[in-house]
């Protein structure tokens, strides 16, 4: 392991970890709690229950969004769920299981011991929300409802509706409201972090900038904590928002803070694929239709004929012909890659060719004639059969189905859909020890925002669950550790040279942007290098693609900084000028992103190196030289040096993984 | 598809602002509204003038941030749909589209189509909580809550305050948003313990941030994208008048002894 | 509690339960009204409408009902004069174009409206009947066969200028109703998905059946009975 990290895992039994570091770790007082100051960058899922619970436990607090309020923040357009180990099922749930499934889910890329508090604390959140008045999914007898999700064998997951990710960022956010309304938080909406501060070693402070007037402002805080998201806007089409951005991080990264494992993406096999250049962005359709839908293509090349004229002898069920045991039931990766393999090789379907079917027909086929059944019909016609399959169809999928005819125009009950994957979550992140502490003291990083729990790879339903783990249950612990060392250090004025050097650095960015005055738009530039990545950086890369790749980003980020045309001024509110500083710092990411791919030569989770397969097609991991993080140190001018992390895998054995 | 908008232009709050009318010859029908703005704007721009300021974050109709006022009606003519859902499939060739901010006293313009919708928040911070502290809940299952109070619970839950029915009400009433939280809260057993004071403060807080009142013509209801029942206000209706009925003069504090 | 119930009428909802609570009232004079008014059908010379409406006047439960109708008629129009002005201020900037029409109906926009022309109507109304009956004491009452309240009635809805007036606000007050009726119960927060349907449908029978036919029917008849010279209200002797 590099001298330049520590992970700072406690000792004892994995078991004994967390509760250990809560009962003997340094606490503040609260006459003390009330002189240090936090700020929060970011009000999503993590942000906000941080903001929220420091702000409880009597820390000045001061939130920043970009957004015009912080319930818009992107936790908010998660559907599916969120896991907690509370085994109200009685199907055999307990804390290890669900830190086993993370740990395997991860591809034995993720920290123990996080992992494991992950899972203990994951109880706590779910009692957390209904306390706040979260309207879960309850079962008749006004208890939780659970579902199965992503392939493990216990029902861990609650849910509120398709709308899980919506209903607990309210709730995070009602807590914050809370918060503000009590003078406890200070929120600054539309306000854009645009630069840390650092004092002797340790973070102080943000620059901040007004979206609306443009004016730039200095905030100390005695510790600083980034939520702010994931970074899959690098490759320009993605279901994150359109602002999700990796500014915060990257300023931090380039102010000390390591980057961890920035090439782990995760990308999702069923979102409605893209329908021409002017798409913005991509819309994923739960991962749910792949339970009852099957995924073919035809097997005839550049088959033009509309999917109904194509006969079944000559539709190729890929999924379910490479994988007779899980068919079209793989995980996440796989299915994206499987679909990636026939697209590149002509099957594919659509106007774009870059789409499969997922076809209902013989789901709506096989529900009509057991709901005939059920309703004693005999012998009813084939109409009848589809009507009644479409019926019980609309009554599981029915929303998500009517999304997919809004956005497409076309009726899915009656033709297959069209899906591909697309870029989706990034499991890398600012690299973080035991303590969500980043490289630099003082400097927290959580939720998405972090290298995170989830290693190689995600698990569904495990998003929420990290945000609101590290937000309402770790940092206010973890960051007492800290801050319990502050105690003494009165805050630091905001005219300290430090804080004038970052305000000078941040004006002199935007000036700089401001005077290209070149000829091209900032979309321009987003889309080309969305477009590089995607191509050689995304679901398959290999060592030729990659190289080039690098070569690529560093010309596209010189004729960037050459051409790049900003209209109006920088004191307004000036969209183009924000998705310009955001597409700035995305170019130089993308870069690292290439060098770490290059750099982790096997494949694992949603990293498929093309070099590292076995002969069947599948993805190899090579435990023997790469189980570790890589956290990459900024060493100026675009230049990164790699740090080791090693993984030690006390409790799980890593195995390699197999869907066949 | 070719097509004429109107767009609202206006420079900053204090602009007085007018309509400024573009063509754009090649829309594809598979376009969201926002991403016929997109080229707009990208063709703005080439030309060297501003382009149009617009919210808009999520583009999957939950975040709540997109809002424009279009041809008359709050994020379009669909029902049930947001302006970012909203396809230019539902428009026709040689259309002329007018696209205005959404028009509040308590929303004042920031630039263009962008307003400043922070009023929510505050009305949320009057009250819009459980005053639960993190760490101090009991198990989730401790209380069982009826599936349908959860379900219609939810249904209120759903508001994603983009404030549609401010913009659609002839009044700007925020009544629907205000009464969504107040009654998915006086629903959940979580929520009863403070109903009294939640909804005399945001109704406090709505009024002093100069909404008008409700005429229960309906409009919200109408125009809201996640289909929010009018059913709220007249249960925000019953709790206010409930509330001031039954709230009690504060004891003196309950501290004790030092 | 004082506090409670001032600060409660100055809200925004306070001052809507002010108008649904003078509006049901004013909704339960009216079938008071209508009550009395059939009485002129009875074809008895108007004696049953006379007697009825003199033992109003000499009841002092009526007397004052009638000051808490006149209270409640101001009250009505002033708070809806007041909610629409706040309201109008509540957009500043109108819209240049608008869609309201799509998503609500005209009548239930322009409450002010209709009602300013019902209201209009019961000015003219109280100046034809109430101001000769009870002020200036120039109709008699049912002790005079030539010149009672029931005859005045008749011989001013002869006038077709004055028919036409009533049947027109009687038309505009059941639109009114049809809004108001079932909008007082939402306001007093009376309403779920489960009883709306019935104020809806409540509403609609109160203001288009009762009100609408039956008050339509005095212009209408005895209308009709000046032009056919029928003597409307002696048919039963």
């Amino acid at each position: 392991m590099s001298s330049k990290i520590n992970s700072r895992i406690p000792e004892g039994s994995l078991e004994q970890k967390w509760t250990t570091y809560r009962s003997t770790t340094a606490l503040v007082n609260p006459a003390n709690k009330r002189s240090l100051e936090i700020i929060v960058v970011g009000s999503g899922l993590a942000g906000a229950s941080a903001a929220a619970s420091l702000a409880e436990l009597g820390y000045k607090v001061k939130c920043f969004c970009f957004q015009d309020s912080p319930r818009r923040a992107h936790s908010i357009a998660a559907q599916g769920g969120i896991n907690a180990a509370k085994n109200y099922q009685n199907d055999g749930d307990s804390v290890y299981r669900l830190f086993y499934d993370t740990i395997k889910g991860g591809d034995y890329r993720a920290r123990e011991a996080n992992v494991h508090r992950l899972a203990e604390v994951s109880a706590s959140i779910i009692d957390q929300c209904v306390a706040q008045g979260v309207p879960f999914a309850r079962e008749y007898g006004g208890l939780l409802a659970n579902r199965s999700f992503g392939g493990t064998q216990v029902q861990r997951t609650f849910y509120a509706s398709g709308q899980t990710g919506q209903q607990l960022l309210l709730g995070a956010y009602s807590a914050l409201e809370r918060q503000v309304g009590l003078g406890s938080v200070k929120m600054y909406n539309r306000h854009e972090m645009l630069e840390i501060v650092n004092i002797e070693g340790k973070c102080r402070g943000i620059i901040a900038r007004n979206l609306v007037t443009g004016e730039i402002t200095r905030h100390f805080g005695h510790a600083v904590l980034l939520c702010t998201g994931g970074y899959g806007n690098v490759f320009f089409l993605s279901t994150n928002a359109m602002g999700s951005n990796v500014t915060a991080a990257w300023k931090a990264h380039k102010k000390g803070a390591f980057f961890g494992n920035p090439c782990f993406t995760q990308i999702h096999p069923t979102c409605i694929p893209v329908s021409g250049d002017h798409q913005s962005k991509l819309t994923l359709m739960s991962e749910s239709l792949r339970n009852d839908g099957r995924i073919w293509v035809p097997k005839k090349q550049g088959d033009t004929r509309k999917a109904s004229e194509i006969p079944e002898d000559e539709r190729d069920y890929y999924l379910e012909r490479r994988y007779p045991a899980f068919g079209n039931l793989v995980p996440r990766d796989v299915a994206s890659r499987a679909a990636k393999e026939r697209c590149d090789a002509g099957y594919g379907v659509g106007a774009s060719k870059m789409a499969v079917y997922l076809d209902y027909t013989a789901a709506i086929e096989r529900y009509g004639k057991t709901k005939a059944t059920q309703l004693n019909e005999n012998n009813p016609g084939e109409a009848r059969i589809r009507e009644l399959g479409k019926q019980v169809v609309a009554e599981k999928y029915g929303n998500l189905f009517e999304m997919y005819e809004k956005i497409t125009g076309e009726n899915p009950y009656e033709v297959p859909m069209r899906i591909y994957p697309a870029v989706h979550y990034t499991m890398g992140g600012l690299w973080v020890d035991y303590e969500l502490m980043t490289t630099v003291p003082g400097l927290y990083a959580l939720g998405e925002a972090n290298f995170s729990d989830h290693g190689a790879n995600r698990l569904g339903a495990s998003a929420l669950m990290q945000g609101l783990a590290d937000g309402y249950f770790v940092i206010p612990y973890t960051i007492g550790t800290y801050l319990s060392n502050e105690i003494r250090t009165k805050p630091v004025p905001t005219d300290h040279e430090a804080f004038v050097e970052a305000e000078k650095d941040v004006r002199e960015n935007i000036a700089r942007m401001m005077n290209v005055k070149g000829s091209k738009t900032v979309d321009h530039f987003h889309k080309r290098l969305g477009k590089i990545m995607w191509e050689k950086c995304g679901m398959a890369r290999n060592e030729k693609g990659l190289n080039e790749a690098i070569v690529e980003i560093r010309a596209l980020r010189e004729e960037f900084w050459r051409d790049v045309r900003i209209p109006g001024s920088a004191d307004e509110l000036n969209p183009e000028l924000e998705k310009a500083g955001r597409v700035a710092d995305f170019l130089e990411l993308g870069e690292l992103m290439c060098m770490d791919a290059l750099n982790r030569a096997e494949s694992c989770g949603g990293h498929f190196r093309e070099e590292s397969q076995a002969e069947d097609g599948e993805a190899m991991r090579d435990d023997a030289n790469f189980m570790y993080v890589a956290a990459w140190e900024y060493k100026g001018n675009t230049q990164f040096e790699m740090h080791k992390e090693t993984l030690v895998y006390e409790k799980v054995k890593p195995s390699q993984r197999s869907y066949k | 598809m070719k097509l004429t908008l109107k767009v609202w232009r206006q420079k900053n709050a204090k602009d007085s602002g007018k309509f400024a009318t573009y063509q754009l010859n090649e829309v594809s029908p598979d376009m969201s509204f926002l991403e016929m703005f997109d080229v707009l704007n990208e063709e703005l721009v080439g030309k060297g003038e501003d382009p149009v300021a617009f919210d808009h974050d999520c583009r999957e109709g939950i975040c709540g941030m997109c809002s424009m006022y279009i041809n008359g009606r709050a994020h379009g003519p669909m029902s049930g749909t947001t302006t970012c859902q909203l396809h230019m499939r539902k428009f026709k060739d040689g259309d002329t589209i007018t696209v205005e901010p959404w028009r509040a006293g308590a929303f004042p313009v920031l630039k263009d189509l962008v307003v400043d919708r922070s009023a929510f928040d505050r009305i949320i911070a009057a009250g819009g909580y459980v005053s639960v502290n993190t760490g101090s809940a009991k198990d989730a299952n401790n209380i069982p809550v009826p599936k349908h109070d959860a379900d219609a619970a939810f249904a209120a839950a759903a508001c994603i305050g983009c404030g549609a029915c401010v913009a659609a009400c002839k009044n700007a009433s925020a009544m629907l948003f205000a009464s969504a939280k107040i009654s998915q809260l006086a629903l959940l057993p979580q929520g009863k313990v403070e109903r009294t004071d939640r909804v005399l403060n945001m109704v406090k807080q709505m009024d002093a941030e100069g909404f008008g009142s409700c005429t229960n013509t309906g409009s919200c209801e109408a125009e809201c994208p996640k289909n929010i029942s009018l059913e709220n206000i007249a249960t925000m209706n019953r709790e206010y008048l409930l509330a001031t009925v039954s709230k009690q003069p504060d004891f003196g504090g309950t501290g004790g002894a030092g | 509690m004082a506090n409670k119930v001032s600060q409660y009428l100055q809200s925004s909802i306070g001052k809507k339960t002010v108008m649904a609570a003078t509006g049901l009232f004013l909704v339960v004079f009216l079938l008071e009204h209508l009550y009395t008014n059939v009485l002129l059908f009875f074809g008895d010379g108007g004696k049953a409408f006379n007697d009825a409406s003199h033992g109003m006047v000499h009841s002092i439960i009526i007397r004052i009902i009638e000051v808490v109708l006149f209270v409640s008629i101001v009250l009505h129009v002033i708070q809806a004069l007041m909610l629409t002005g706040q309201n109008n201020k509540a957009r500043p900037v109108k819209y240049a174009v608008s869609g309201v029409s799509k998503t609500s109906s005209w009548f239930s926009r322009n409450m002010l409206l209709t009602g300013s022309i019902i209201f209009f109507f019961i000015v003219v109304h109280l100046y034809n009947f109430f101001v000769p009956y009870r002020v200036t004491g120039t109709v008699n009452g049912p002790e005079d066969p030539a010149n009672n309240l029931a005859i005045a009635v008749a011989e001013a809805l002869g006038d077709p200028m004055y028919a036409a007036l009533y049947l027109v606000s009687v038309l505009f007050l059941a639109f009114h109703l049809n809004h108001g009726f079932q909008s007082a119960f939402q306001t007093a927060g009376l309403n779920n998905r489960r009883y709306a349907p019935l104020w809806k449908m409540a509403g609609s029978f109160l203001a288009f059946i009762v009100f609408g036919l039956g008050f339509a029917s005095f212009p209408v008849l005895f209308y009709l009975s000046k032009v056919m010279e029928w003597d409307l209200l002696n048919w039963a002797k």
